[in-house]
């Protein structure tokens, strides 16, 4: 690689981030999840394969569940994100975190956050009523402690919290 | 997962623990979760060091080659370059980082921390560029030329073997590392004089540890106090820590070594010590600025120790109705490019036997270097391979005289009136191979019980004349944990009036903070509100050696136990002399130390700490009060625990497809005293997870010259929550004598029989095909070659 390829252009990055407007200066290389991680010192997001596999760095961009370690910062600039660090309220957890605290959901914790964002993104579209439906929501993330066993549990909790539950269930 | 028996069996405090709080046998959540879901953890890379600088290591792309020149000079003109170092600009420190677990026998190859003149595996250290960034070290790595002559590589250990083969390191005799025989009785005089003898030849391949977060280690010298600080993401801080010590020379002390209070998963790898460890700290050293080194997920591939390559030989003598009277096991061990340690052969060695009596022993090792990444302990840790072996074979022989496999293994259990109970060979920890405690005939019962073994067996008959193809798997197994040497607690009364219990150990999501505030809430027979737990510091605590092999719980738990035995005796006598009473029988209300008859009578905790450990300058000490309430305990356990388990599947196979669905799945495990059943379920099914990736999807390829094919999950299939099937859990607790816990391990029973049932399963429901299963994972393709005939042995 030329050297010069290593200077870095700069730009200004604009986003809300669990409601709070940050705006920040950075190499339009940087992944959005290092810029969160790093810049923003929202450090709840974590990476894990940084190729789009494992899902550790799930965030919601305007509302949907995307690889933090998959975009650039630069192309967030504008959006909306939703991290775990805006998930409890006022030190309260959410129903979804408790449920991952009751059920033993969460070992090391490493992935945790991933997964708690791409399953608060599937509860807002719907009730999750089976065990099927449960493994899909979380087929995208991968737990190296766990088993999934709790987590499956948590999910269907939460669901049944936030949605109550249907005669057919 | 379990019977409201069994929860009410694990709920009995064990007898040792003098106050009785309860909180052992509790299913009591975990203290560590408020932070880690709200994404407050304190993983190494989300600790605040703006100052850092980071590090990227440039790792050798050939399998072996021979290093002739290293041009480093245009790396270094990038702007936001710091430094690059090679192994030989680290001279100073570059000395051999010994096996940790040897054999008078070994034929060690030198690993150092990076590569000098010769490269054995691709992903080992070559160089490392210090940068402003880890993107501006990552193309200064593009800018490194080395100069190789290729050479050639060993990817297999039959390649090893081979007659003329190549050597794996140029300067050795030979590619073996160790050949180690174990016997007990005359195995060779048995198996010719048995009625029946079978044989079989099982191969198992490699997969990694795979902990979410990879490994990251930063480093910090404070050039005031002449302390090297540094933060790892191991399990083993004080191991690293004595290593480091012994590269640089240095006092122990001069180096702090952490494990952050967070670390993302270990399950083995982290347990052993790496050249970028050393590099960073002696990089930080040399700067005077801190350094930071977050693998990224294909060094991880790369340049992380894995494990399981074995091919078993093995041979069972048995009469005619199924008892064992011989076994003979020759395996070889793919150690890779260096021996980081022994372990890992060394206890497949002494676990072959497991639950059956077996007079005549013989266990035979060759553990071959290869050029690939080193090998050492993943969760399971050579016994999912022994356990293989053994398992196998015991189908084999209830096929071979037309019995039930269950049955077969009935016949030949070690029963529970036989503890302790001596195998005839020796474990890895030294001392002869002795089964403390169990109950196997339970364990199977129970397990066969719960999987309706009978029902599933009626039932695979009438859907195979559906023509489905349904099959039945049992795989049972012990597990030596709780290795010594030692493993150390302290326990302190602060000033705010709260016990501290500091461990040496450190934890990677197994819930030390919660557990060991369980243990000693009953020690102390005080409320866990008043008890804290830190973990994994060298500058807390001295000594200690690690988290691996399943070994915490009984051997830190009973330091912890013990250590706040002692202070609740040193709190006692403290309040006996400031309320100037005789008597020596005292509880604690909250944080009121209460004399028993009267507990209107009392200090409160801050006041015995003001006492005997604040004091007053120049102000005599109350008459008998000895200062400083802190005490600590090592616990060294005489020799290892044996936990044990039982595992049934029942698997469908497509035809097809070759894949295998698991419908059914029972665990009974044993591992003694449970402190925390929800924590310990949580430990068995996570384990689970780990053992279905290794029956049917992990897999690490590498090419004939030993070039890796898996380097992403892209290329590498670990278990998501669709692969994972639903388990059925059930603990039995024969408490170990070893220790006043009655504690063993519970970290990787889930894992240790997951592929020998699988395999088994599979095998028998293709027995009308007399397909042949004998490598593992049990992939597809194995499947389909099995019932195509095309797979006859392994390699």
């Amino acid at each position: 690689m030329n050297p010069e390829a290593s200077e870095e252009a700069a730009t200004q990055v604009r986003v809300t981030v669990n409601g709070r407007e940050h705006r920040a200066i950075t190499d339009v290389r940087t992944t959005l999840a290092d810029f969160l991680r790093h810049k923003l010192g929202l450090t709840g997001t974590h990476l894990g394969c940084e190729h789009g596999v494992c899902g550790a760095c799930t965030i919601l961009l305007d509302g949907a569940a995307v690889r933090s370690c998959l975009m650039l910062a630069v192309q967030a600039d504008g959006a909306s994100i939703e991290t775990v660090e805006g998930l409890a309220e006022g030190g309260q957890l959410s129903p979804l975190q408790a449920a991952f605290h009751r059920n033993h959901a969460l070992q090391c914790g490493f992935c945790t956050a991933g997964f708690l964002m791409s399953i608060t993104a599937a509860l807002r579209e719907g009730p999750v009523e089976t065990d099927e439906h449960a493994r899909e929501v979380l087929s995208g993330n991968i737990c190296r402690c766990t088993g999934y066993a709790a987590m499956i549990k948590a999910v269907l909790e939460t669901s049944m919290q936030l949605h109550g539950t249907r005669a057919a269930s | 997962m379990s019977r409201p028996g069994e929860r009410e069996a694990a709920t009995r405090a064990p007898a040792a623990a003098a106050p009785k709080q309860n909180m052992i046998g509790a299913a009591i959540e975990r203290r560590e979760d408020y932070r880690l879901l709200t994404g407050q953890g304190e993983f190494l890379d989300d600790l605040d060091m703006p100052d850092a600088l980071e590090a990227a290591f440039l790792r050798s792309d050939l399998g072996h080659a021979r290093i002739l020149g290293i041009d480093t000079s245009a790396a270094l003109e990038l702007p936001g370059v710091v430094a690059v170092f090679t192994g030989d600009d680290i001279r100073p420190m570059m000395k051999p980082m010994p096996a940790k677990v040897a054999h008078p026998a070994l034929q060690e190859m030198p690993r150092l921390p990076m590569a000098l003149d010769e490269v054995h595996y691709v992903g080992e250290p070559v160089a490392v560029i210090i940068a402003t960034s880890r993107y501006i070290a990552e193309d200064a790595l593009e800018l490194i030329e080395i100069d190789y002559e290729d050479l050639p590589a060993i990817s297999s250990t039959a390649a090893a073997l081979a007659p003329g083969a190549p050597l794996a390191h140029l300067g050795a005799r030979d590619n073996i590392a160790v050949h180690v025989v174990q016997r007990a009785g005359d195995p060779d005089a048995a198996l010719a004089a048995a009625p029946h003898v079978l044989s079989g030849t099982f191969a198992i391949t490699r997969s990694g540890g795979h902990s979410i977060e990879c490994r990251a280690v930063a480093a910090r010298y404070d050039t005031v106090t002449r302390q090297l600080v540094v933060w790892d993401s191991t399990q083993a801080p004080h191991y690293a820590r004595n290593a480091l010590a012994s590269l640089y020379d240095m006092q122990e002390d001069d180096i702090r070594l952490i494990a952050p209070r967070d670390v993302g998963g270990g399950f083995g790898p982290k347990a052993q010590f790496y050249g970028e460890e050393a590099v960073i700290g002696w990089v930080a050293m040399q700067l005077r600025r801190p350094v930071k080194w977050i693998e990224d997920r294909r060094e991880n591939f790369i340049s992380a120790m894995m494990e399981r390559t074995q091919t078993h030989r093995i041979k069972v003598a048995f009469d005619d109705d199924g008892t064992l009277i011989a076994m003979k096991d020759v395996f070889e061990h793919d150690q890779g490019a260096y021996v980081a340690g022994l372990q890992v052969p060394m206890i497949t060695l002494s676990t072959v036997p497991g639950q059956y009596k077996i007079p005549h022993i013989h266990t035979e090792l060759y553990s071959c270097y290869t050029n690939m990444v080193p090998t050492s302990s993943v969760r399971g840790a050579g016994r999912p391979q022994a356990v293989a072996a053994m398992e196998r074979m015991m189908d084999r022989i209830a096929e071979y005289l037309g019995l039930d496999p269950a049955e077969v293994r009935r016949r030949n259990l070690i029963q529970p009136d036989e503890f302790p109970y001596k195998v005839g060979i020796m474990f890895r920890d030294g001392s002869p191979l002795t089964y403390d405690s169990g109950n196997y005939p339970e364990l199977l019962a129970g397990t066969l019980e719960r999987l309706d073994y009978d029902g599933w067996r009626r039932r695979q008959g009438e859907l195979r004349a559906e023509g489905r193809l349904i099959g039945i798997g049992i795989a049972c197994y012990v597990e030596g944990c709780g290795l010594g040497p030692y493993e150390g607690a302290k326990a302190r009364l602060t000033n705010r009036g709260e016990v501290l219990v500091t461990l040496a150990a450190a934890p990677q999501g197994q819930g030390y903070e919660t557990v060991y505030a369980q243990i000693a809430s009953d020690a102390l027979g005080l409320d866990m509100d008043y008890i804290r737990v830190t973990t994994g510091d060298t500058g807390r605590i001295p000594f200690g050696q690690g988290t691996f092999a399943s070994r915490i719980t009984a051997t830190a738990g009973p330091a912890v136990l013990q250590a706040c035995q002692a202070l609740r005796a040193r709190i006692f006598a403290t309040a006996a002399i400031m309320l100037k009473v005789e008597a020596d029988n005292f509880v604690f209300r909250g944080e009121r130390v209460c004399l028993a008859e009267d507990e209107s009578i009392s200090v409160t905790l801050r006041e015995v700490t003001q006492v005997a450990n604040v004091g007053k300058h120049g102000i005599t000490l109350l008459r008998g009060v000895t200062a400083g309430l802190e005490t600590q305990a090592y616990f060294a356990p005489e020799r290892a625990a044996y936990a044990s388990g039982a595992h049934a599947a029942v698997v469908e196979v497509d035809p097809e497809t070759g894949r295998v669905t698991v419908l059914k799945y029972v665990i009974g495990h044993d591992c003694g005293t449970v402190i925390n059943p929800l924590l310990a379920d949580g430990q068995v099914l996570g384990g689970f997870a780990a053992g279905i990736g290794n029956a049917l999807y992990e897999e690490q390829f590498y090419d004939e010259a030993a070039q890796p094919q898996t380097t992403s999950y892209l290329d590498f299939s670990l278990p998501s929550s669709m692969e994972v099937p639903p388990v059925e859990l059930f603990h039995i607790q024969s408490p170990s004598p070893l220790n006043p816990l009655g504690a063993k391990g519970a970290g990787e029973g889930g894992t240790i029989p997951a592929p020998a049932a699988i395999a088994n399963a599979t095998e028998d429901a293709l027995r009308s095909f007399g397909a042949r299963i004998n490598e593992m994972p049990v992939t597809p393709p194995r499947v389909a070659a099995a019932i195509a005939g095309r797979a006859p042995a392994a390699r």
